[in-house]
């Protein structure tokens, strides 16, 4: 069993869903973006998703390009996230890191997995890497026993549903809507139909990303996903400053605990 | 492989779109290169795009219906010029001209354009989005969406939008919707980036219509093929005027379209040297050109793996060059292959030797090119001067300089003191 395996099991226990929280490394600089991790953490998130700025996010929107931008600007620097992931899990959180695939490359694909997984990180998530090109991290994660979360999409096949979760192990991360990252008022139905077609595949869990921001729509996504997945409302918050943060870790902490409504 | 006999040349061997040995894999590899490093919710789409192209490859409808076009509406057959007094300056070699620049909308991109609004049409979509630098995919591609009625959207770094500004006015009037793009470098990597975008949150409607031969699969090849037909024809030109295939084969290389097209005329023909010239901006050790293949290194960049400019951590550094239409920092997968192979040489020219050849032809041949085209002029010059007076060049004119008249006058002083 891995750790996220351990996660998703308590969580499970206890009856609610996950809350998993992206920042990215680096944002507003790499200390800030540890003391925010580490609030997150302490305020409530079950996992943290710990970003890679990157010079080319074409699955983000304008919250996340905006702070990847700034990261870069003060000089955030690819090793930098080692020490970001280390720094959460000392502070007794667990830590995946999200990232586009070319920094990795770039590292090396083993030498990345080897450094994340002494830094005690759990996994990565690759949104621009599909198992179909990713025989490199299949090798390197098994090798430094990580979890690799890749992502399914409404338009995804149920062939493409099933190769994809084969290839997955600890989450497989569901995208809510066809779209880029951001906060929406209305995360869909759509989400829930796909993690349905997801569960006829795998019975490894399903956490829901894009356009969650509030302790009412976690609510509703806990009450068919196993996890949460928030990012960009996380990002806003940031930018206002760690009370923010905490005030909307516990939010959305109280909201996958809630009963579930069902979803009008 | 032996070179092919002009005299016994079949007609299969020039038809652009039948399968062949320099198909990439069914996913898209051109040896490690290429493949489809996109996110998931796009591979869908991808795939519906693969799936209609291999059928429209060998649908003697939809290739008729190409071909009528490019011959009806483009153009086509571009002639191929002799310029003997632009010789003169190339070490008294021959050098003829591929006239892309005399196709509708000025370049060769009309050529990719209207196969791919044929395949969307085809695949039921009604509305096309598109990214441009210098403007002239843009122009094209408005061209085609107004010929067959789409609906097109264009994504436009902010930085070109306004050192293109005719071609946005052209945009415009065919009907297409500008987009100015500010984030990032607000360059054409970043239009990229951005259509990118609107192709994840609309790709059940909308057609991505990419303008060069990179992406992820199936784009490089399908743009690749939609463009063979200037190498098959400079090939049969330059034999029926010279009785012999030239010794080089020069295009200007920024994402690769006009030299991957003109090159794949020559392929098979071993004695012939394929050369792209990159853009060497400000020299390429100042660290400002967009000389990827000749100093990038392998990476990913918008869904296919390639050659690429970027930094040690794997960011995306920013090209540069005069030429809105070379400044990008990848190149399609095919020709970081045909580099590792040893089949293409890859070459820069700077901002100076490529101005330097933008006034040349048009002094001396009364023919004004694009500055991108301008590039694989300065080329040729390089490449005459080593082969000597017996030898012969072909260079893809691929589009031309109307539109950079305000950075030639600008370049060259026109407006001071008038």
């Amino acid at each position: 069993m891995s750790a996220l395996d351990d996660l998703f099991a308590g969580v499970n226990e206890q009856g609610r869903g996950a809350l998993i929280g992206y920042l990215p490394a680096g944002y507003p600089t790499v200390d800030g973006s540890i003391e925010l991790l580490t609030a997150m953490v302490e305020a409530g998130c079950d996992l943290v998703e710990v970003g890679v700025p990157y010079s080319d996010p074409v699955l983000d929107g304008p919250t996340i390009q905006a702070a990847a931008d700034e990261a870069l600007r003060a000089g955030f620097r690819l090793r930098d996230v080692f020490r970001t992931v280390e720094a959460v899990s000392a502070a007794g959180g667990r830590a995946v890191v999200m990232t586009y695939f070319n920094p990795v490359l770039r590292y090396g694909v083993d030498a990345f997995s080897r450094d994340l997984a002494a830094a005690g990180g759990l996994g990565l998530i690759t949104p621009d890497l599909i198992p179909d090109e990713a025989e490199l991290w299949l090798e390197a994660s098994t090798a430094h026993g990580l979890d690799r979360t890749f992502l399914v999409a409404p338009s995804s096949s149920e062939e493409r549903i099933a190769s994809t979760v084969a290839a997955t192990s600890g989450f497989v991360y569901a995208t809510a809507v066809m779209g880029v990252t951001g906060a929406r008022d209305v995360v869909g139905v759509g989400a829930q139909t796909l993690v349905s077609r997801v569960r006829a595949h795998t019975s490894l869990p399903v956490g829901v990303g894009l356009g969650v921001r509030s302790g009412e729509q976690a609510a509703q996504v806990a009450g068919f996903a196993d996890a949460v997945i928030v990012g960009s409302a996380f990002v806003t918050a940031a930018a206002t400053g760690v009370d923010a943060v905490r005030a909307l870790t516990a939010e959305l902490a109280e909201g996958v605990r809630r009963t579930p409504a069902p979803i009008g | 492989m032996s070179p092919r006999d002009p005299e016994t040349e079949q007609e299969a061997d020039v038809d652009p779109h039948a399968p062949g040995p320099h198909d990439p894999d069914a996913r898209g590899h051109f040896g490690p290169y290429g493949g489809r490093f996109m996110p998931e919710a796009l591979i869908g789409a991808l795939d519906e795009l693969s799936a209609e192209y291999d059928k429209a490859r060998l649908d003697p409808e939809f290739t008729t219906e190409f071909t009528r076009l490019l011959r009806d509406y483009a153009g086509r057959p571009s002639l191929l010029t002799e310029a003997p007094r632009f010789a003169e300056h190339a070490g008294g070699a021959r050098v003829f001209l591929k006239r892309e620049d005399l196709n509708h909308t000025g370049s060769h991109k009309i050529n990719n354009v209207l196969g791919q609004a044929l395949l969307t049409k085809r695949m039921g979509k009604k509305r096309v989005i598109a990214e441009t630098g210098a403007g002239q995919h843009g122009v094209a591609t408005a061209t085609a969406c107004a010929l067959m009625g789409l609906d097109c959207v264009v994504y436009m770094g902010e930085v070109d939008t306004e050192r293109q500004a005719l071609n946005v006015a052209r945009m415009k009037l065919l009907g297409a919707e500008v987009i100015p793009v500010k984030s990032g470098s607000r360059t054409l990597k970043d239009a990229i980036n951005e259509a990118l975008r609107d192709w994840v949150t609309n790709v059940d409607t909308t057609h991505y219509l990419l303008g060069t031969a990179a992406g992820g699969h199936p784009f490089p090849i399908m743009v690749r093929n939609f463009h063979k037909i200037i190498g098959i024809e400079a090939r049969a030109q330059i034999l029926d005027q010279v009785e012999r295939l030239p010794d080089a084969v020069v295009a200007c290389v920024g994402g690769g379209s006009n030299a991957i097209g003109i090159f794949h005329g020559f392929l098979d023909d071993p004695g012939v040297r394929l050369v792209g010239i990159e853009p060497g901006g400000k020299g390429v050790d100042s660290g400002e050109h967009g000389a990827t293949l000749g100093h990038g290194t392998p990476g990913i960049l918008h869904g296919a793996m390639s050659y690429l400019l970027q930094d040690e951590d794997g960011q995306t550094t920013e090209a540069y060059s005069i030429s809105a239409g070379l400044d990008y920092p990848g190149v399609g997968p095919e020709h970081s292959a045909l580099k590792d192979a040893g089949r293409a040489e890859y070459r820069a020219a700077t901002d100076a030797e490529a101005m330097h050849a933008f006034r040349l032809l048009s002094r001396t041949e009364g023919i004004i090119p694009a500055i991108e085209s301008a590039h694989a002029l300065a080329g040729a010059l390089e490449l005459g001067r080593e082969l000597g007076p017996d030898g012969l060049v072909v260079v893809n004119l691929s589009g031309r300089g109307d539109k950079d008249m305000d950075t030639a006058a600008k370049y060259f002083g026109f407006y001071e003191g008038s």
